[in-house]
């Protein structure tokens, strides 16, 4: 019998600077792209979110948003049924009655997703026409657009990507070609605003972010616009704004104390901002997330962490780790490993260290039960019963919920790690 | 197509893995796409597993479409057995797999292994979880059951039945267990097999040995039980015994099933409930509004206990469990209301909020519902959160259950002395309408926001009258004699309106 499970590749010489780089295929343990709808629509304030597709959509968007049950939330699943796998048209004319009904009830919509699952692409629903159709209907009043975050196409945070990708070609191309700088990823609005304050101080202006809160608050793309990634995982959104003239600015991501500086003196560099200015708007940060993350560093010092892929933020999170409070990196699992974007993180890394991209969750869960780090980072799903075999784990998702980017947010970003910890050793039962 | 804002049932193969998850040496091979491993953490999450559930998905991706998800099956299959070496294999596809027509149970029976390979076809597009657990139980029953070979009954031998139902992820099933096991001991019945919770498939192979079956919860046993029933004769239980009035039904019915006489322990049985349910501070109680809601089981069973037991009023009852319609359709009937048979949770919101009960007995969803109209809840029912499996010995069957529910639904009403004490004290100088909730610090909080007709005025007379109402339902009382002021077509109300609206109101 054959096998069709590809044996996994190993890249990198042993040995030398480079990341040992372990490919797999297996069972993977992740979310799909349909879960950013979660921190999305609450992004995005004037947004809904209608995913077509199955009861399992449902169900997994209701038990990834857990308790935020209370209110009556802007995202939606459009649940197909027998009849609408019969025949396309059914299912379209299903889809234009949900919208009537949707938009109906929520006048205050006016940006709807139509979100693409597996189902709806294994059918090849049309979503991009219908869209079309219905923003023909609901212009000026309502803008549809449509993009996939199917678990056959996307990984948890790659829905986010697809949606900004989506959201690219709607941008608005501004004549003049005034430099202009677009900070590219969902950020939690405390950071943005502290991001905001420091491109002031440096003379670094105008600044969008991308998403925008409102919808009419789309910032428009000219050919002096640079753009530069605050999360790590907008492959396709990067393309699409490259393709579009604008130029990206690389970097590491802005996560700890020397990632948020080297995250924006790249920018600073590219509006060509003096060392003094440039020190004068970020050593008190620095100085303040330097001294939030060292107090936390004797406990986390010495310590062996690793990751089981998930959000694409293993890599950055690592590399904070290691750098900024002395844990040690045992395996670095990320669910894509986009070499272009992610050279720069690499680089900060410890020689040699162990990345494995893809997954295969046994042969991954028997690799850690033989390492055991003293952290483990993981999912849901495998967080319990890793504790339960004596793992101390933290959950990835609260990483991804959490506001972490950004000096003022360094020193929460490493209690989150130190909190697993800490909590164990109060505990006497 | 059905818009969802929320579902009250996960997928059919989310039922198949509670049954797989419940039980040992079974292993679950899923072909799925990767976001369905989301159902992971329903178990090692909500109901805190310290195992992963034994399922196995394929994870598809869409480069795989084109090529060999046969192939990926096949493997993940030869690799869960050989990994994981259970007794016996499942085999199934999610929604999306079921589009791309692979037929699993087919490519995993070429592989020829040494243990057996259930297929299991669950349409995802028609039907959900407690479906999906029904039919999985069932087809593992029928595979395993197998001809009646059972070891010769001695004579003396007390008589022994089967329990079926408790799954992971049931709401309260590690405690109904627990508590029909002891039930059961004490009526003098042998308990032989319970499945799916605990059993292998060789423990399902000695379910015809049994004398009859215990059915804990038809949505989910009551296909295998009848199964059963028809191959080997076994008499199956009907009475789901939640509340005392059941419990001491189910102990009669399990008494002629076994042939036992159960009249001495019906004679002494009894539970906390029943005296306290007569204890005079209960009297507050009687003719409260409830609101039922839940699967058709515990909703059933609920409207029951609210209407017999705690002399409630059932002024709503219904469910989504569409296979059950009728007989919740049957149990509405009593009480003179219209089932409610809904999975649209903005459907049951509007119903709710129409019947404008004082309590309502429903769901996690219910809850929520509940807390925006301002009314208390108590959840009976799934979907389950996490809160449904406390760390404490929590049953709903049973005495013991009967008194979990008595504490349980009462709690979140206002307690009988403090109710009357409110109203005896309502112009107290620390104790009046817009003092706080406590007299020590905090302030009270913000009066809320009566909204009414624009074309609808209180008479000065008519608010002042309003302000005698003690604050906890004069909410209600206004909005009561609104709608009823803008029903008859009134723009002022009087006070005349307001007590013909208290007397159209009251029951
Ligand atoms: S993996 Fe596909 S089918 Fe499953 S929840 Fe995600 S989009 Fe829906």
């Amino acid at each position: 019998m054959t096998l069709a499970v590809a044996e996994p590749t190993l890249d990198g010489a042993v040995g030398c600077g480079e990341p040992v780089i372990l490919r797999e295929r297996g069972q993977r343990e992740v979310f799909c792209g349909l879960t950013s709808i979660i921190w999305l629509h609450r992004k995005i304030q004037d947004a809904f979110f209608l995913v077509v597709g199955s009861r399992t959509c449902a169900h997994l968007l209701q038990s990834a948003a857990g308790v935020m049950i209370f209110a009556e939330p802007r995202f939606a699943t459009a649940i197909m049924e027998e009849r609408d796998l019969a025949g396309l048209a059914d299912a379209n004319e299903g889809l234009e009655r949900i919208v009537d009904a949707l938009l109906a009830r929520r006048p205050d919509i006016k940006l709807l997703f139509l979100v693409g699952s597996c189902p709806s692409e294994v059918i090849k629903m049309d979503l991009g026409q219908a869209a079309q159709r219905l923003s023909r209907r609901f212009l000026p009043d309502v803008r549809v657009l449509h993009y996939s975050g199917s678990g056959i196409e996307t990984t948890f945070t790659q829905g986010e990507d697809a949606c900004l990708a989506a959201l690219v070609p709607e941008m608005a191309t501004s004549p003049d070609a005034e430099r202009a700088l677009l900070v590219v990823g969902a950020l939690a609005e405390v950071v943005e605003d502290q991001f905001r304050r420091i491109f002031a101080t440096m003379g670094v202006g105008p600044v969008h972010f991308l998403p925008p809160r409102h919808a009419a608050e789309l910032p428009a793309l000219g050919a002096g616009t640079r753009y530069i990634l605050a999360q790590p995982f907008l492959a396709d959104t990067a393309r699409a704004l490259s393709d579009r003239g604008a130029r990206r600015i690389a970097a590491p991501f802005p996560l700890g104390a020397e990632g948020t500086t080297l995250w924006l003196r790249a920018v600073a560099q590219e509006w060509n901002v003096t060392p003094h200015v440039f020190h004068e708007a970020t050593a008190f940060g620095e100085q303040r997330a330097r001294r939030a993350v060292s107090h936390r560093r004797e406990r986390l010092s010495g310590l062996r962490v690793g990751f089981f892929p998930d959000s694409q933020l293993e890599i950055p999170l690592a590399r904070f780790l290691s750098r900024e409070l002395g844990m040690v990196p045992t395996e670095i699992g990320t669910p894509y490993l986009h070499r272009e974007h992610m050279a720069p993180e690499l680089a900060l890394l410890p020689p040699g260290v162990l990345i494995s991209e893809g997954q295969h969750v046994d042969k991954q869960l028997d690799r850690f039960r033989a390492e055991r780090p003293d952290l483990t980072v993981c999912g849901l799903g495998l967080a319990n019963p890793l504790e339960a075999e004596g793992l101390a784990t933290k959950w990835s998702i609260e990483l991804v919920f959490s506001p972490i980017q950004g000096y003022e947010q360094a020193g929460d970003l490493a209690e989150l790690f130190v909190r697993p910890l800490a909590r164990r050793a109060r505990l006497e039962v | 197509m059905q818009l969802a804002v929320w579902t009250y049932e996960g997928p059919p193969h989310v039922g198949a893995m509670r049954i797989a998850t419940a039980m040992e040496g079974l292993h679950y091979v899923l072909h799925a796409p990767q976001g369905d491993t989301y159902a992971d953490l329903l178990f090692t999450m909500i109901e805190r597993r310290a195992k992963r559930p034994p399922v196995t998905y394929t994870t598809f991706q869409a480069r795989d479409l084109g090529g060999d998800t046969a192939e990926l099956l096949k493997t993940a299959v030869h690799d869960a057995f050989e990994r994981f070496r259970p007794q016996a294999i499942l085999v199934g596809a999610s929604c999306t797999a079921e589009l791309i027509q692979d037929d699993p149970g087919g490519l995993a029976r070429t592989l020829g292994l040494p243990v057996p390979v259930v297929p299991i076809d669950l349409p995802s597009y028609q039907r959900k979880e407690n479906w999906g657990a029904a039919e999985t139980l069932y087809r593992l029953v029928r595979t395993f059951a197998g001809p009646a070979i059972g070891t010769p009954r001695v004579a003396a031998a007390r008589p022994r039945c089967n329990i079926l139902g408790p799954t992971a992820l049931g709401f309260r099933h590690r405690d109904d267990l627990v508590e029909i096991r002891a039930l059961l001991e004490r009526i003098g019945v042998d308990v032989h097999v319970v499945a799916p919770q605990g059993a292998t498939p060789a423990d399902l192979a000695r379910l015809g040995e049994a004398d009859f079956n215990v059915v804990l919860y038809p949505e989910i046993a009551d296909q295998a039980a009848a199964w059963l029933e028809r191959v080997f004769g076994q008499k199956r239980t009907r009475i789901v015994p939640i509340g005392v009035g059941a419990t001491r039904d189910f102990i009669a019915e399990v008494g002629a099933l076994a042939g036992i006489d159960t009249t001495a322990l019906l004679a002494q049985a009894t539970s906390r409930l029943s005296w306290y349910s007569r204890s005079v501070d209960s009297n507050y109680l009687t003719g409260k509004r409830v609101f039922v809601f839940g699967d058709a089981t515990h909703a059933i069973a609920a409207a029951r206990v609210a209407s017999k037991e705690l002399a409630f009023e059932v002024v709503g009852i219904g469910t989504y469990s569409r296979e059950q319609a009728r007989e919740v359709r049957d149990a509405a009937s009593v009480y003179g209301l219209e089932a409610l048979i809904s999975d649209d949770y903005l459907a049951v919101e509007a119903a709710i909020a129409a019947a404008q009960p004082e309590l309502v007995l429903g769901t996690q969803m219910e809850r929520h519902i509940a807390k925006k109209l301002g009314i208390p809840c108590a959840v009976i029912s799934a979907p389950v959160h996490v809160q449904d499996f406390p760390a404490r010995h929590s049953p709903q069957m049973g005495f013991e259950g009967a008194n979990v529910l008595f504490d349980t639904w009462v709690h979140p009403l206002m307690m009988g002395l403090e109710e009357h004490l409110l109203h005896m004290f309502r112009d107290d100088f620390e104790f009046h309408d817009d003092a706080g909730a406590s007299h020590l610090g905090a302030s009270a909080a913000a009066p809320v926001m009566e909204t009414k007709p624009e074309t609808l005025s209180w008479a000065p007379d008519a608010e002042k009258e309003l302000r005698k109402i003690p604050f906890f339902v004069r909410g209600k009382a206004r909005r009561n004699t609104e709608s009823f002021a803008a029903g008859a077509g009134l723009t002022t109300i009087t006070v005349e309106t307001l007590y013909d609206a208290k007397a159209h109101f009251s029951r």
